[in-house]
């Protein structure tokens, strides 16, 4: 990997120098399921990079099921800014959840760079979160025990095992600080997040998103629990990076204004997509 | 990586978590302790036991002894020659013994044990718990000017211990003071007293121009409990000191059996601490015994013996010798016993009070599981929606689990660590801490006049102490897998979504 922060390289750049351990796994036979990304991976700027056909999701609430998502079918372009919005309720965040393999679908089928990901096994779903999808959330979901530093380079630590990280660790250092200047946070460093601000703790993490050097940006209500000012800057900076870093983002939102600002607006109205603006 | 860092950032900061191991700490030190005192206890008495007993035991069955204990110790010398280390004939006989104090006379039953002063020495570590330094030294049962030990010499450096007082006058000197002052015996040359028509030769006094204040009887060393007790300030008093005189019993040997008696001067007393011995056994010189009893055979010289104590090498497995031996002797004539099987009901007594404590203060340690198992739960319901942020990165089921698991092994080890060092010192410092809780109280923790020893025995040893840290260790471990795996199962939405 180079010294170079991949955020000043174009995407396509990046695509092509990350070394993709998920794709070179080796289908266990054994089990007899192999649904794993194959080795060859297509060229990610042909088709989309994310894309749901006809997925069905419901809860179940003792006997009772709650069809949440009937029949979605959607494409993520590769460097869209991509807003889903819709009232509380209507499987918004759902949809997230599923492209961010963080929940499986009840029917239908989702891909990523043509690679169908909703039946990975957990090892495959758990590389892909660490590694490809980068997540921010509503209520920010910093670890309160960790420095803002700390935060940011768990996707690291994740991504490596004790000696691996430690021998790597100054690499990591150098990136995660790049990463909170980049969001305006490099005097932060050693604070705790009880000690940051609602907008200081989403900008963490968004640093720590970006961290793994993901494919795409996934983001829930990133601006739900924020005051308006601070919702516009966080927007600013996800609008930042996308034009400059080429970076897709798919943002849930409830808030029209905040949906304005994204490139294209897919409206979800109970559980369907009802709308599919570009603007 | 991240379980390492917040497994070390959750035991920084639960304290809580912390408070669970005050449980493991507390049950690993009380074990260590408990065991510590067993051991050096069971040692000590074990010790004890063998200094009298020697390791195995060689029986005639016949009271009158079997002859030639020469020829018996060459065939045994044959069989198990190369695990042996000494052997000694004795003759063991149920006797009374009698003394008289302030003109009351007073009989006790003992064991008269003859033993062979030159060898027996090889046979037992009886010798270091006499009183006079010379006969420590090399036993011989010549009374001694004076010399005897005022302070209890087994007493090491213990500041607890009351001097013996009465001990100082013991010896020739206290002999000659009583002679002194004893009415004066008639003397009545023996022609004349042979002239005397009523003259009964087993009832006369034989030698009435014996002088108590020049001349000893064959010399006797006696359990210290036959004579002592306890004065009001705790201290041992004796009703009889080496220097007085006193009456043995016993069965003669050949039929019928008759009771005969001698006169016998006590020399020394012999003080294992070990009650039940100090106050049943009385030793003399064998020959004497032997002659006294009719166990020489007047046509060949040849001496009988009754049984013979044999010392094996160390580390030479007592059975396996035991075992040869019976297979070699007729077991109608003899009885071959290691020191454990004759002592085996209280060894296996205090065998059983030690595990039976094991169990019991294990017990507190499983309790102690059963809090870091609460406390985990806490811990994992708490952190629901951090583990869900962890999914959401990236991290396995399995990593959440580690977090947890090594999250216990910590407390584990933190605790068992904690205690290993509080039970060493406790351990250490126990007599200190005994006196000290004793001024507390005003009531003596540990009463030496009342166990006995001086001070409170104590061994640890290494294999005990890492059984019980791994014990320690497993329960934390084993406390927290079952909230580890619900924390490993949390299904990530739910834990993200989590209040």
């Amino acid at each position: 990997m180079s010294d170079l922060s991949p955020l000043d390289t174009p995407l396509s750049d990046w695509i092509n120098q990350s070394d993709l351990p998920l794709a070179s796994t080796e289908p266990s036979p054994a089990r007899g399921v192999s649904p794993r990304l194959r080795i060859d991976l297509p060229d990610p700027t042909v088709g989309p990079l994310l894309k749901t056909q006809a997925v069905y999701k419901s809860y179940r609430k003792s006997s009772l099921e709650i069809p949440v998502l009937k029949g979605i079918d959607l494409e993520v372009r590769l460097g869209e800014f991509m807003a889903i919005v819709g009232q509380s309720g209507c499987g918004k965040s759902t949809l997230l959840h599923l492209l961010g393999t963080l929940d499986a679908p009840d029917q239908g089928e989702i891909y990523f760079e043509s690679n169908r990901i909703d039946n990975l096994p957990n090892a495959g779903r758990e590389l892909l979160r660490n590694k490809y999808f980068g997540m921010i959330f509503q209520f920010y979901h910093l670890l309160p025990e960790l420095t803002t530093l700390e935060n940011v380079l768990v996707p690291m630590m994740i991504a490596e095992d004790g000696i691996g990280y430690w021998r790597r660790r100054s690499e990591h250092r150098r990136r995660a600080i790049e990463l909170l200047d980049l969001v305006g946070l490099a005097h932060r460093q050693k604070h705790k997040p009880r000690e940051l601000s609602g907008g200081e703790m989403q900008r963490t993490a968004i640093a720590r998103a970006l961290m793994a050097q993901p494919r795409v940006l996934l983001a829930d209500e990133p601006t739900g629990n924020l005051d308006k000012v601070t919702g516009e800057e966080i927007i600013a900076i996800l609008r930042r990076l996308n034009k400059e870093q080429k970076l897709t983002i798919v943002m849930v939102t409830h808030d029209a204004q905040i949906a304005a600002q994204a490139d294209r607006t897919v409206a979800l109205v109970e559980g369907r997509v009802q709308d599919d603006a570009v603007r | 990586m991240y379980k390492y860092l917040l497994g070390w950032r959750y035991l920084r900061t639960r304290y809580i978590a912390l408070a669970s191991i005050i449980s493991v700490m507390l049950g690993v030190a009380t074990m260590i302790v408990v065991n510590a005192v067993m051991t050096g206890f069971t040692r000590e008495m074990q010790d004890r036991i063998h200094g009298i007993l020697s390791d195995v035991v060689f029986e005639a069955r016949s009271l009158d002894g079997r002859p030639n204990a020469k020829a018996r110790m060459a065939e045994i010398n044959e069989i198990a020659g190369e695990y042996i280390m000494g052997m000694t004939p004795t003759v063991h006989l149920p006797a009374m013994l009698g003394f008289t104090v302030n003109g009351q006379y007073i009989p006790k039953q003992v064991n008269l044990i003859g033993i062979d002063e030159k060898t027996y020495a090889s046979v037992s570590n009886f010798g270091k718990y006499l009183q006079h330094p010379e006969n420590r030294e090399k036993l011989n049962f010549k009374l001694k000017e004076s010399g005897y030990d005022v302070i209890d010499s087994q007493a090491s450096g213990s500041s607890q211990v009351k001097p013996r007082l009465q001990m100082k006058n013991a010896g020739w000197k206290w002999r000659r003071h009583n002679a002194r002052n004893a009415w004066p015996k008639l003397v009545v040359p023996e022609d004349q007293l042979k002239a005397n028509p009523f003259y009964n030769p087993e009832t006369a006094e034989v030698g009435s121009d014996f002088d108590p204040a020049t001349e000893q009887h064959p010399g006797c060393v006696a359990g210290i409990g036959l004579f002592d007790y306890l004065g009001e300030d705790g201290s041992k008093l004796f009703l009889t000191l080496p220097g007085d005189d006193v009456d043995l019993t016993y069965p003669s040997s050949g039929r019928p059996v008759r009771m005969l008696s001698a006169k016998f001067t006590v020399t020394d007393f012999y003080e294992s601490k070990m009650r039940e011995y100090d106050s049943g056994f009385v030793f003399v010189p064998l020959r004497t015994l032997q002659e006294l009893r009719g166990m020489i055979d007047p046509t060949t010289g040849e001496a009988y013996f009754n049984t013979i104590r044999i010392r094996l090498k160390p580390e030479v497995d007592l059975e396996m010798v035991r075992d040869k031996l019976r297979a070699a002797f007729p077991p109608h004539l003899y009885v071959i016993n290691t020191w454990r099987d004759k002592q085996g009901a209280l060894l296996a007594a205090v065998q059983m009070e030690t595990s039976v404590l094991n169990v019991l203060l294990f017990l507190i340690i499983a309790v102690a599981g059963f809090g870091i198992l609460a406390i985990f739960f806490m811990i994992v319901v708490e952190k629901t929606r951090d583990i869900g942020v962890l999914k959401s990165l990236g991290a396995s089921s399995r990593g959440v689990m580690a977090i947890f698991l090594g999250y216990g092994l910590s407390l584990g080890l933190m605790g068992a660590g904690v205690g290993v060092l509080i039970g060493l010192l406790f351990v250490r410092y126990i007599d200190q801490l005994a006196d000290g809780l004793g001024r507390l109280t005003g009531q003596p923790v540990f009463d030496p006049s009342i166990y006995f020893f001086h001070s409170i025995p104590t061994v640890v040893e290494a294999v005990t102490v890492v059984s019980i840290v791994l014990g320690a260790i497993l329960i934390a471990v084993l406390a927290s897998i079952l909230p580890a795996r619900r924390a490993a199962r949390l299904h990530p939405v739910e834990a993200l979504r989590y209040e």
